[in-house]
């Protein structure tokens, strides 16, 4: 049954009551959005709502990312730099064709505040002002639930090489210092923490390094969780098959504390372990100027959104992207999510600079490929729709799932990935 | 009066029903979920398969098969289960026109 335009206003009018009728009469009349939008954190999350900003209102927003480096470094990927596969340079990307391709303006600059009743951001000596603000800041480490951690030592010899960068170059030139026969501990944190699957491919990935070039040294996997996180009869498998005598599993290694002089990590329960390379990854929270700008409202730790709009529960008008975000159930942070939720808030922002309300069935999916050498891979894939009576997305039973076995064309489909959502993102 | 809403609430329930349809954006916005892997507006910068100018009817054969587990997979089977008959019926329209 169809209506001409004339029809369904009429129609449309002379039923004001008729709940979502209303809302669709609004999108029939749809003004195109107009106004100024700033993007703080040019990763998955913000890079992304600010390509589709512009992408899906034709030019008609302004849109403002600003974002501390001068390029994006890939954490996907970026296990291949620890075992001599990637250089860095090979996930170092350009912010360019965001301005070029899609007008957005990029700033490079750290935001010092974020006023939220006067809707501007301070950023050195600039104040930008929004009509509505993106936040996206990723995670901050919690460096102090670590006993004998501190700041310092994160950044400089107990590395977490767990945002790609100079860390990634700095731990992969401990492992090559490293003497056969070494121990690399790799100390992983309760979750929720950004990417559940990758300490596990960094572990197959050291691995795969020392086997074929320290073979009497080994990797060891101290992992706070009660057990393998993600994908765990495919790991189980490659860690006793393909890396058996090397790669070691413990479960329920909680920190107690750390003496960074000899690199050792004291537990609650187990023995203390001595290594060679100490790769702590600290517990994560909402990124820090999250918690300055006050929306930080769950757990202490993550930022509360309305999942229809990803705009914070704590603050009108500012959205959050990303790993921030206190996750729906069963949701993961990854770059992938951020780069599907990014996608959801873009839609709905625009939705509501021209009057109108977020769509009410979002819907979006997840898939994290995880090499287990440089050419094989596995994956975890799930779809999470929008569940209307608990406002949450909640995972869609019967889909998603895991490989059945480690595959060459999965590793292929793997490296495609990362090409497709570096160029989703960014180009 | 009765006679004279009848025709009313028949439009009213036709209108619900298509109500998804009626969000010019949702066919869109479910397509954006493909865009990760397969490329902004199905165009593949490579190694995925491209999905932009594909004919509507192949790529709801292709879901279909895939959800039946008909069609060999890596996860594609695994995603296709996720979406309704309905929701790749908007996709497949949206890939078509690019």
């Amino acid at each position: 049954m169809t209506f001409s335009r004339r029809e369904f206003l009429r129609i449309a009018g002379a039923s004001a009551a008729a709940g979502s009728l209303a809302g669709y009469a609004r999108l029939a009349l749809a003004q195109q959005a107009k106004g100024n939008v700033v993007v703080i954190g040019g990763g998955f999350g913000g890079a992304t709502t600010a390509k589709y900003l512009r992408l899906w209102s034709n030019g008609s927003v302004d849109v403002t990312l600003v974002e501390r480096n001068p390029n994006y470094v890939s954490c996907p990927i970026s296990n291949l730099v620890l075992s001599g596969d990637r250089q860095i340079a090979d996930v170092t990307l350009s912010y360019e064709n965001l301005a070029k391709k899609h007008g957005v303006k990029v700033i490079q600059g750290e935001v010092s505040a974020v006023d939220a009743d006067k809707k501007q951001v301070k950023v050195g000596a600039d104040t930008l002002s929004y009509d509505r603000l993106v936040m996206a800041p990723g995670v901050e480490f919690m460096v102090d639930q670590v006993p004998g951690l501190t700041r310092e030592l994160s950044e400089t010899t107990i590395l977490h090489a767990w945002k790609a960068g100079p860390q990634t170059v700095a731990l992969r030139k401990q492992l090559e210092e490293m003497k056969d026969g070494g121990v690399v501990a790799i100390c992983i944190p309760k979750v929720p923490y950004r990417c559940p699957p990758g300490p596990y491919e960094r572990a197959c990935l050291i691995a795969h390094y020392l086997k074929a070039n320290k073979p009497r040294s080994k990797v060891l996997i101290l992992d706070a969780n009660e057990d393998v996180v993600s994908k765990k009869g495919l790991f189980m498998k490659v860690w006793g098959e393909n890396y058996k005598g090397i790669v070691e599993y413990r479960k329920e290694q909680n920190i107690t504390g750390l003496d960074a002089a000899t690199r050792t990590v004291k537990f609650d329960f187990g023995d203390p372990v001595k290594a060679d390379v100490l790769n702590v990854i600290p517990p994560q929270m909402a990124g820090a100027l999250a918690k300055a700008a006050g929306l930080v409202n769950q757990n202490n730790r993550w930022c509360g959104v309305d999942w229809l709009s990803l705009e914070s529960t704590a603050a009108k008008n500012i959205h959050i992207v990303g790993d921030s975000t206190f996750p729906a159930p069963g949701m993961p942070k990854s770059g992938h999510m951020a780069n599907q939720q990014a996608k959801v808030a873009a839609a709905a922002i625009l939705n509501l600079m021209s009057g109108q309300p977020p769509s009410d069935q979002p819907l979006v999916m997840n898939t994290c490929y995880s090499l287990i050498d440089p050419k094989k891979a596995v994956h975890v894939a799930g779809v999470y729709g929008f569940d209307a009576k608990e406002k949450t997305f909640k995972s869609i039973q019967g889909a998603g799932g895991v490989s059945s076995e480690p595959s060459e064309m999965e590793g292929k489909f793997a490296y495609a990935w990362a090409k497709n959502i570096w160029a989703d993102t960014l180009n | 009066m009765t006679l004279r809403l009848l025709p009313m609430a028949v439009a009213l329930a036709a209108l619900s029903g298509t109500a998804a349809a009626a969000d010019p954006n949702l066919a869109r916005n479910l397509a954006a979920t493909c865009f990760t892997c397969h490329g902004t507006n199905g165009k593949s910068v490579g190694g995925m398969e491209p999905l932009d100018g594909e004919k509507k009817q192949k790529i709801i054969e292709k879901m279909n098969e895939f959800k039946a587990g008909s069609k060999p997979a890596t996860l594609m089977h695994q995603l296709a289960k996720g979406y309704t008959d309905q929701q790749i019926e908007l996709i497949a329209d949206f890939f078509s026109k690019q």
